[in-house]
């Protein structure tokens, strides 16, 4: 869904980035390029801000780059004076404000006010039309990767019911559940997905007792949707369940009972970002990719998954890579009985509307209000 | 010389609790000297830095009100954080009601609801502790966990504008109601100008009028206001119910000069660093505005301090609990130092 | 194979997040409950709780046992309540602000030098399967009960004993009541409450090690939601009573679970609010059990809290 500017933003953003930026071979001026790493949490959460801060790691190792982070930064008026203050004091050009919540208001209040510095933003959607040209947003087609789980996980059921610990009934996190459940009925269209909403994106005893409750239940493969799985990951294996990853590599937390998961591929796309403006380019407004394009990885599968489940895995796996792929297909229903995709329709994963999912398919247990 | 004593040894309290904090750093091996050029430089050095430690104080004004307000009357109320929540939804969902009014009438309704719903919030503590005896700060606690769910109950259900994809909230105000900068050449929100107003006022309703007279007799000493047939009931129900408008306040000003909407970002923790710019103020409201201003200053700093000094983002925690112990610590000073009395000045020999 | 138990599998979950969610609670409200016996308050457990968690886990980590973390963080937590304790000896300090001062403090500290600590594995405790005669795997999870979980129930029966029965208890009971009652027989108040805050924070510090290195069991900066806020509500709510503190400390943990287990058994909506249940049933009880006249009789004479 990624598309090239048109002649006008393209000449704005170039200029915006200021005359040095526009030399080729940047990356020999004196100057290094500052780029700002934000994160909503720490960045060793073993989640959401680690896939990033691992990002940002791999931006640091760049010649003529230098990195700035701040951390446990909360969606208030301190990100915008964080952002202003990397700008200000430190003299970034490039910054990464990586949690949802840092965009509406936060980045469209500070980015008007300097239109020479590049606010690149995880998750957000950007349109042309209501958003400032030195904004960009960029996501993954992660779901993907939560398919790709439910594959492992559909094989790896004994009970036939899989769980699911998520944080709210949002989009991203709907379409992750859905994904999950439907990779798990490529398997066993007998197979249901039992889903427990925390509320809160971080909150360790109730992710714990989430986590519990779906064991009482008979969950024997759990996975998540909060920004740091490590509880999940413990009390699950803890419980003798298996469990696939989220956001980034947790199998060190039970290597046994780790089929594989669904990971951010950040190192990749930040350093081709950076890149880009190294090499007097201007990053795409609106940027999206999945398992083809290096957004999303998998990590390595564990030692309890099947042969079988090894073999469908690679094969869908493969299916993605060629780009296109569609999970939500028809015939589909919601778990309240309305159509989602009549017979033959499909959603690809780059279709848009995915991004304003607002419901839960059949076999999922759970309500999104 | 009391008033004197009343600047002197705060200040003292303060330097001393920041030499705490410089041992503590020198122990990490890292030089107090570059840390507080860099408070300096982030927080008061520049006319960025100052826009961005004041654009950080309103919330701090009204949170500590809150604290400060039922503290006159000897109550502990620490549930500020509740009342912020409802009250900014209170505000949010009105804005959305009235998006059709002028925008002066549509913002003075949404300030009276986030202060109508954070009074009736926090003054119910009040109402608890006179009709039913219960201890106010628990009740207060336990309610502002409730006014939380309840905040986010709300946002993701009622009031959900569905639109609001992947951040849950409440429709998004129009600009007509939403509140912007003063005319200050730095862009700092009015609910800084009105916070300072508000500390005033409360200053003047406890300094200078017979019910705030009232309420501090009553808070030295309950029993005795009883004696004098003061309406202490009444009292602790209008402080603590004043004090809840005063975080509703806050609320009100997060949703419409900054989030344009209610949502779960409400729950910043503003209302426990209330309790600290209080605490520190010695619930006086006009001491209120120096020590809101300080905080946010060294809040303001943590960033550069975090990037530049390689310390993490707790360094601003640790000294703020230095600093807040060292204070509380001088307050057993008070009347004791023969510098304050110059009447004792001759017994010394 | 694992049993469907239908609606039966909320109380079941109860009994399950009663015995796994209370001990911090129980731990902090003993801890406290000794405390104000003695006539002072500590609001600041919840840094202690925090900086025990912390330091639990980190000392778990670098030694590689479990117990030797428990052992460290009741060491941190005693430090901070004989700090409290010290510190409120002074004239005019007051000591529900200084404990305010002290949570942020331990929090503060605790992030600092937590920060190396978020990834790495530390070691867990040890429990107790005490399931085994069910062949119900919930049952049997259910019933896994923690080491410390047994230890606080022996210490809530113990301290109320010794509170009853023993000269210390006298003693402690004494200073609580009245400090110059105290002195005229000869008690030095300020030792007695060093000591019952030092212990209240070693307690504390306890419980924190409980969530670092058993339940959720990893350190981490959002590790405590408020426990320790909430078990100073419950020793008030538990009428200064030990054994009370322990049901009470009960009935939150199991509350606690009602969300998560709701949710499993088709209560989709409105999770907010069961998860906000047990601060509504606390206050529902708080507000149905007090009455102005003769609301805090139990309460220590000495409470600052109370007067």
């Amino acid at each position: 869904m990624s598309f090239r500017l048109d002649r006008r933003s393209l000449l704005a953003s170039t200029a915006a980035m200021g005359a040095t930026a526009l030399l080729p071979g940047r990356a020999l001026a004196a100057d290094p390029l500052t780029v700002g790493f934000i994160y909503v949490g720490p960045k060793d959460d073993f989640g959401y801000n680690q896939a990033h801060a691992e990002g940002a790691a791999a931006v640091k190792a760049m010649a003529g780059v230098k990195v700035i982070e701040e951390e446990n930064v909360p969606e208030t008026v301190d990100v915008q004076s964080t952002m202003e203050s990397m700008i200000q004091f430190d003299g970034a050009t490039l910054l990464f404000p990586t949690s949802f919540g840092y965009f509406d208001p936060h980045i469209l209040e500070v980015a008007p006010k300097y239109p020479d510095i590049r606010f690149q933003h995880a998750a957000g959607l950007w349109s042309a039309d209501k958003h400032p040209m030195n904004v960009g947003s960029y996501f993954g087609y992660i779901g993907m990767g939560q398919f790709l789980n439910g594959i492992t996980a559909g094989h790896a059921t004994t009970s036939k019911k899989i769980g699911f610990v998520a944080a709210k009934p949002i989009p991203q996190v709907l379409l992750n559940i859905n994904s999950f459940l439907l990779g798990a009925r490529q398997v066993d269209p007998e197979i249901t997905c039992q889903v427990i909403f925390t509320g809160e994106w971080s909150l360790a005893v109730k992710e714990a007792e989430a986590t519990n409750a779906l064991a009482d239940q008979g969950c024997d493969v759990i996975t998540c949707h909060v920004d740091g799985p490590k509880v999940v990951m413990e009390t699950a294996a803890g419980r003798g369940a298996f469990v696939c990853g989220y956001h980034a590599n947790q199998s060190p937390l039970a290597p046994e009972k780790y089929l594989t998961g669904a990971e951010w591929n950040w190192a990749d796309v930040y350093t081709g970002m950076v890149q880009t403006v190294l090499d007097g380019g201007t990053i795409d407004n609106f940027v999206r990719g999945g398992l083809a394009d290096g957004f999303v990885k998998m990590s390595p599968l564990g030692p309890a998954v099947s042969d079988a489940a090894r073999a469908q895995f690679e094969a869908t796996r493969a299916e993605i890579m060629k780009g296109g792929y569609s999970v939500i297909k028809g015939p589909l229903k919601d778990n309240a009985g309305n159509v989602i995709a009549a017979e033959g329709q499909a959603f690809a994963e780059d279709d848009i509307a995915l991004e304003s999912m607002d419901y839960l398919v059949e076999g999922v247990i759970g309500s999104t209000s | 010389m009391p008033r004197l004593e009343a600047v002197i040894l705060p200040l003292a309290a303060l330097i001393a609790g920041l030499a705490v904090f410089s041992l503590f750093l020198i122990g990490l091996g890292k030089s107090p000297l570059t840390f507080f050029a860099l408070v300096y430089k982030a927080g008061f050095g520049t006319g960025f830095s100052w826009q961005n430690t004041l654009s950080r104080v309103a919330p701090l004004l009204f949170a500590g009100l809150c604290v400060a307000l039922p503290a006159r009357l000897g109550l502990v109320v620490i549930g500020g954080e509740g009342a912020i929540a409802l009250g900014g939804l209170a505000a949010a969902v009105t804005g959305v009601w009235c998006g059709a009014l002028p925008g002066a009438l549509g913002l003075m309704l949404m300030a009276s609801a986030a202060f109508c719903v954070g009074g009736a919030w926090i003054g119910t503590v009040g109402f608890l502790r006179i009709r039913r005896g219960v201890n106010e700060t628990i009740a207060s606690l336990l309610m502002s966990y409730i006014a939380i769910a309840l905040m986010n109950h709300l946002v993701e259900g009622a009031f959900r504008d569905p639109a609001s994809l992947n951040k849950p909230s409440t429709a998004p105000l129009p600009a007509a109601l939403r509140v912007g900068d003063m005319p200050i050449g730095i862009e700092v929100h009015w609910g800084l100008g009105i916070g300072v107003l508000c500390c005033v006022l409360c200053w003047v309703l406890l300094d200078r009028t017979t019910i705030g007279f009232a309420a501090r007799v009553a808070g030295d000493n309950i029993r005795a206001a009883q004696v004098q047939a003061l309406p202490v009931g009444r009292l602790i129900t209008g402080f603590t119910a004043l004090g809840g408008a005063m975080a509703g306040l806050a609320g009100y000003f997060e949703v419409t000069a900054i989030h344009g909407a209610a949502n779960a970002s409400l729950v910043a923790g503003y209302g426990f660093t209330g309790i600290l710019v209080a605490f520190l103020a010695r619930h006086n409201p006009l001491a209120i505005i120096p020590v809101a201003i300080l905080l946010a200053g060294f809040q303001a700093s943590s960033g550069l301090i975090q990037r530049r000094m390689d310390l993490p983002d707790a360094t601003i925690l640790v000294m703020q609990g230095i600093v807040f112990v060292t204070l509380l610590l001088s307050e057993t000073l008070y009347g004791r130092l023969r510098l304050f009395r110059p009447d004792r000045w001759e017994q010394r020999a | 194979m694992s049993g469907d138990l239908g609606l039966w599998a909320v109380p079941v979950a109860m009994l399950g997040g009663a015995i796994r969610v209370s001990t911090p609670f129980l731990f902090v409200s003993l801890g406290e409950c000794l405390t104000e016996r003695s006539g002072r308050i500590n609001l600041g457990l919840e840094g202690t709780l925090t900086f025990g968690a912390m330091a639990g886990y980190a000392l778990a980590f670098e030694s590689g046992s479990a117990w030797v973390g428990v052992g460290a963080a009741a060491a941190a937590g005693a430090g901070f309540g004989a700090f409290h304790g010290w510190i409120c000896r002074f004239k005019g300090v007051n000591d529900i602000a200084m404990g305010i001062a002290l949570m942020l403090l331990g929090i503060g500290l605790a992030f600092f030098f937590g920060k190396p600590y978020i990834q790495p594995v530390a070691p867990d405790l040890p429990s107790i399967p005490f399931g085994f005669w069910s062949d119900v795997p919930q049952v049997q999870a259910a019933l896994q009960v923690n080491v410390l979980f047994l230890v606080g129930v022996a210490l809530a029966f113990g301290m109320a004993w010794m509170l009853r029965n023993t000269a210390l208890g006298l003693r402690i009971r004494v200073v609580g009541d009245s400090t110059e009652a105290a002195r005229a027989i000869g008690i030095a108040p300020d030792r007695v409450q060093l000591w019952a805050t030092a212990a209240g924070g070693a307690l504390a510090g306890v419980a924190g090690a409980y969530l670092s290195l058993y339940y959720p069991g990893s350190w981490n900066e959002g590790l405590s939601s408020g426990q320790g806020l909430m078990a100073v509500a419950l020793v008030i709510f538990a009428r200064w009573n030990p054994v009370l503190c322990l049901f009470a400390a009960l009935l939150f943990g199991a509350a606690g679970a009602l969300g998560p287990a709701l949710q499993t058994v088709g209560f989709t909506s409105g999770y907010y609010l069961f998860f906000a249940a047990p601060y509504v049933l606390t206050l529902a009880l708080l507000i149905f059990t007090s009455t102005p006249g003769n609301a805090l009789d139990s309460a220590p004479g000495e409470l600052s809290i109370t007067k």
